[in-house]
């Protein structure tokens, strides 16, 4: 994650970071190119595979239940994984995940580590740590390494880079490889990239992933990759680190099943990445390949304090990105407004839940509300009822601008008395008279809170009026 | 429900400072369809806004306050999803707290309807028949009208909370009107209430992009039965390609 972008994200952060999205033509072609295939692709998936209502609901209940026993399981895991010879590490937040992370490396001289896609290390901000203790991490999902070399976070949980262009990928590989890169010749820097990283996969000491599943039933990671990535970092190196939030915990392989079933048709559209990696334990004796070592690091960082709150059910996620791709928030203002590398619907609740509310004060507020999240996730989880909760609590807790309360308090108050409402609305009618015109009011720019926007004026006579004055006649 | 059906508007605060005109058209459709209408003078908000932006306590004000004054009728009709669903599907939850309020919230939820939901469900109202005419005589077609082509959209709240879609295509279909679907019928307008205040440029921008959509079916009206949604997207469509109307006003129209 950059170094340079700040934690947390206020109203006027996001409004403005969200208008240099909205202003780039070709930035909202490709958010619309990229959210569209994915939206279309989950379509046909999840309409291809028999019952796929049914196993959400299923699948829901599933999440429901693990969640209510996050604990016991977690500990079956962690003797599971111990039993196959894996070392379980419990981190209370993410400076202590990335402090056991660093200390492995450097226990093992690592100065080159090779990496995942890991939502949970972006998180963390691993990277950073393991740079500041000399280790250089290299990113092998393409588009994770294409954000590292710009020193960018990630635009969308499952498509890191789909506010590059192909001109902008060209320079970055440029400047990597030394050499003149074309942006026309989409295969040759493909290909430019397969060199580049393969060096990185033979040199590499560590290898570092994410989990998509943790199987408490067998201590069995689970990764789900297209690339073929996984399984360089996971069989090269003599080292394997896992990180994990704890809520990616499936209690059993049937619950791995349908977890699995759900998780890429509602990413993508395929009913399986090209790569669905089990790993139990390091190598065996007769395994040809395999790290000696692996190391999982199971991560809280808040997670634990939302269960048995209003926000449990932001733990069921999968981190699919459907709601991304359906948001119509996020497909204008883009993944950076948010400021966190949870973005969209998902990324408006978690965010402040793990990184606090009055950091992330703008997150619950970037949301018409349309419930379209709600709708399309494959876990049914109510994101919509999360976020007007965390509007509740910014009001409890005091949190954005104090007018505004005052503002809501007053019109309240106006809106409890009929008469105090005629008497107000009649004052504002006689006050708008030089500003309203065609049913809009033309403010001085000062005056208007809508920015380029000109707010609605009050109708001449309202409807209360009418019907009192006889005048609502067939 | 009997011929002479009795429902008590709740008009919302929109409609009623801001669109007087869909609350005379909802009367008039209400009126055509047999309804006879009350208009309980002392309401003002169902409180969604306060709502929505997180203020509970002004919210549960204005819900005791909405239930009190709508609780003596025997049918109370909204000329909006986002309202209905509100009362309907939130002062119960709001209230969960008192038994006494959560049991009132509840009776009002019950009675409450959408004004399409109404006409469609409680009502069985059929706009291509004159209701004034002893023999349910068909509308009469002037040769020479043309169809009036419409692209209808679906709110948020009255779609994905409601479940409410067919309802009002079916009332549009049977008044004469043509219907001309968008790629995306349910894209939010990006009205949310508060929300088009505290990110007016994402606002913007998703209205935009309904307008585009609309625009691009050739309709010459885009057709809402939210007034908060039909605001937002008047904003925006003042070069005047599409007419954006209420639900009431197109039904209206079409059955004079």
């Amino acid at each position: 994650m950059s170094a340079n972008v700040e934690p947390g994200t206020t109203l006027p952060q996001f409004r403005s970071r969200a208008l240099i999205a909205i202003e780039n033509v070709r930035l909202q072609g490709a958010l619309e190119g990229a959210t569209g295939r994915f939206r279309e692709g989950h379509d046909r998936a999840l309409a291809e595979l028999p019952g796929s209502d049914e196993l959400s609901a299923y699948f829901k209940a599933v999440r429901s239940a693990t969640l209510a026993r996050l604990a016991d399981h977690l500990e079956t895991f962690e003797s599971k994984a111990q039993e196959v010879g894996a070392q379980v590490y419990w981190a209370r937040n993410g400076q202590e995940a990335s402090q056991i992370v660093v200390g492995i490396a450097q226990r093992h001289g690592i100065t080159l580590a090779t990496k995942t896609k890991s939502m949970a290390t972006e998180e963390i901000h691993l990277n950073q740590a393991l740079q500041a203790a000399g280790v250089q991490p290299v990113e092998t999902d393409l588009g994770e390494w294409i954000i590292q070399l710009a020193g960018e976070a990630p635009y969308h949980i499952i498509a890191p880079a789909i506010h590059k262009t192909r001109g902008q990928v060209a320079e970055l590989f440029s400047v990597e490889s030394g050499r003149e890169q074309s942006a026309d010749d989409i295969p040759r820097l493909t290909a430019e990239a397969r060199r580049m990283l393969r060096k990185k996969f033979l040199a590499s000491g560590l290898g570092i992933t994410g989990a998509n599943i943790g199987v408490a039933e067998t201590g069995t990671i689970v990764l789900v990759t297209n690339e073929g990535n996984a399984e360089m970092v996971t069989s090269l190196p003599a080292v394997h680190v896992v990180v994990m939030g704890i809520e990616k915990i499936a209690p059993t392989w049937d619950d791995a099943a349908a977890w699995l079933a759900l998780l890429a048709r509602s990413a993508t559209g395929q009913p399986l990445s090209i790569y669905t990696t089990a790993i139990t334990g390091p190598a065996r004796p007769e395994d040809g390949d395999g790290p000696k070592e692996v190391h999982i690091v199971l991560v809280d960082n808040q997670r634990s304090a939302l269960v048995g709150t209003a926000y449990e059910e932001a733990l069921q996620c999968i981190r699919c990105g459907s709601c991304l791709n359906i948001c119509p928030v996020y497909r204008e203002a883009g993944g950076h407004a948010y400021g966190s590398p949870y973005s969209g619907p998902i990324g408006a609740v978690i965010s402040p839940l793990l990184f606090g509310l009055a950091a992330y004060e703008a997150l619950p507020q970037a949301s018409s509300l349309c419930g379209a999240c709600l709708e399309v996730c494959p876990v049914q989880i109510d994101l919509p009822r999360m976020l007007l909760e965390l509007r509740a609590d910014e009001v409890k807790e005091k949190i954005g601008p104090r007018s505004l309360s005052l503002a809501e308090g007053a019109a309240a108050s106006v809106l409890s008395h009929e008469r105090l409402m005629r008497w107000s609305t009649a004052a504002l009618r006689l006050l708008q008279r030089p500003f309203a015109r065609q049913g809009q009011l033309n403010l001085p720019g000062r005056l208007n809170p809508l920015g380029q926007r000109r707010p609605p004026a009050l109708a001449q006579k309202s409807f209360r009026d009418m019907w009192k004055d006889g005048e609502v006649e067939d | 429900m009997d011929s002479q059906n009795r429902v008590a508007l709740c008009v919302t605060c929109l409609v009623d400072q801001i669109l007087p005109e869909v609350g005379l058209a909802t009367v008039k459709v209400l009126r055509r369809a047999g309804c006879q209408v009350d208009f309980p003078a002392e309401q003002t908000c169902c409180g969604q806004p306060f709502y929505n932006s997180g203020f509970r306590q002004q919210a549960t004000r204005l819900a005791k306050r909405t239930i009190e004054i709508f609780e003596p009728y025997e049918t109370v009709v909204l000329p909006s999803g986002s309202c209905t669903s509100m009362i309907r599907l939130e002062y119960p939850h709001l209230l969960e707290a008192s038994p006494e309020w959560r049991e009132r919230a509840r009776g009002l939820a019950a009675k409450t309807f959408e004004l399409s939901e109404l006409l469609v469900h409680q009502i069985g109202w059929d706009p291509a028949i004159k209701a004034s005419t002893a023999g349910g005589e068909s509308l009469p077609k002037p040769a020479a009208a043309p169809p009036k082509t419409i692209t209808y959209h679906d709110s948020c709240h009255m779609k994905r909370l409601l479940g409410l879609g067919a309802e009002p295509r079916q009332l549009l279909e049977r008044s004469g009107c043509s219907l001309c679907e968008m790629d995306e019928p349910a894209r939010c307008c990006g009205f949310g209430g508060v929300f088009s205040l505290r990110l007016p440029e994402v606002s913007t921008a998703m209205t935009a992009e309904k307008v585009r959509q609309a625009s691009e079916t050739g309709a010459t009206t885009l057709v809402t039965a939210d007034p908060g949604c039909l605001m937002q997207m008047r904003q925006l469509a003042a070069d005047g390609r599409v007419s954006i109307q209420h639900l009431a006003t197109i039904l209206e129209e079409m059955t004079r």
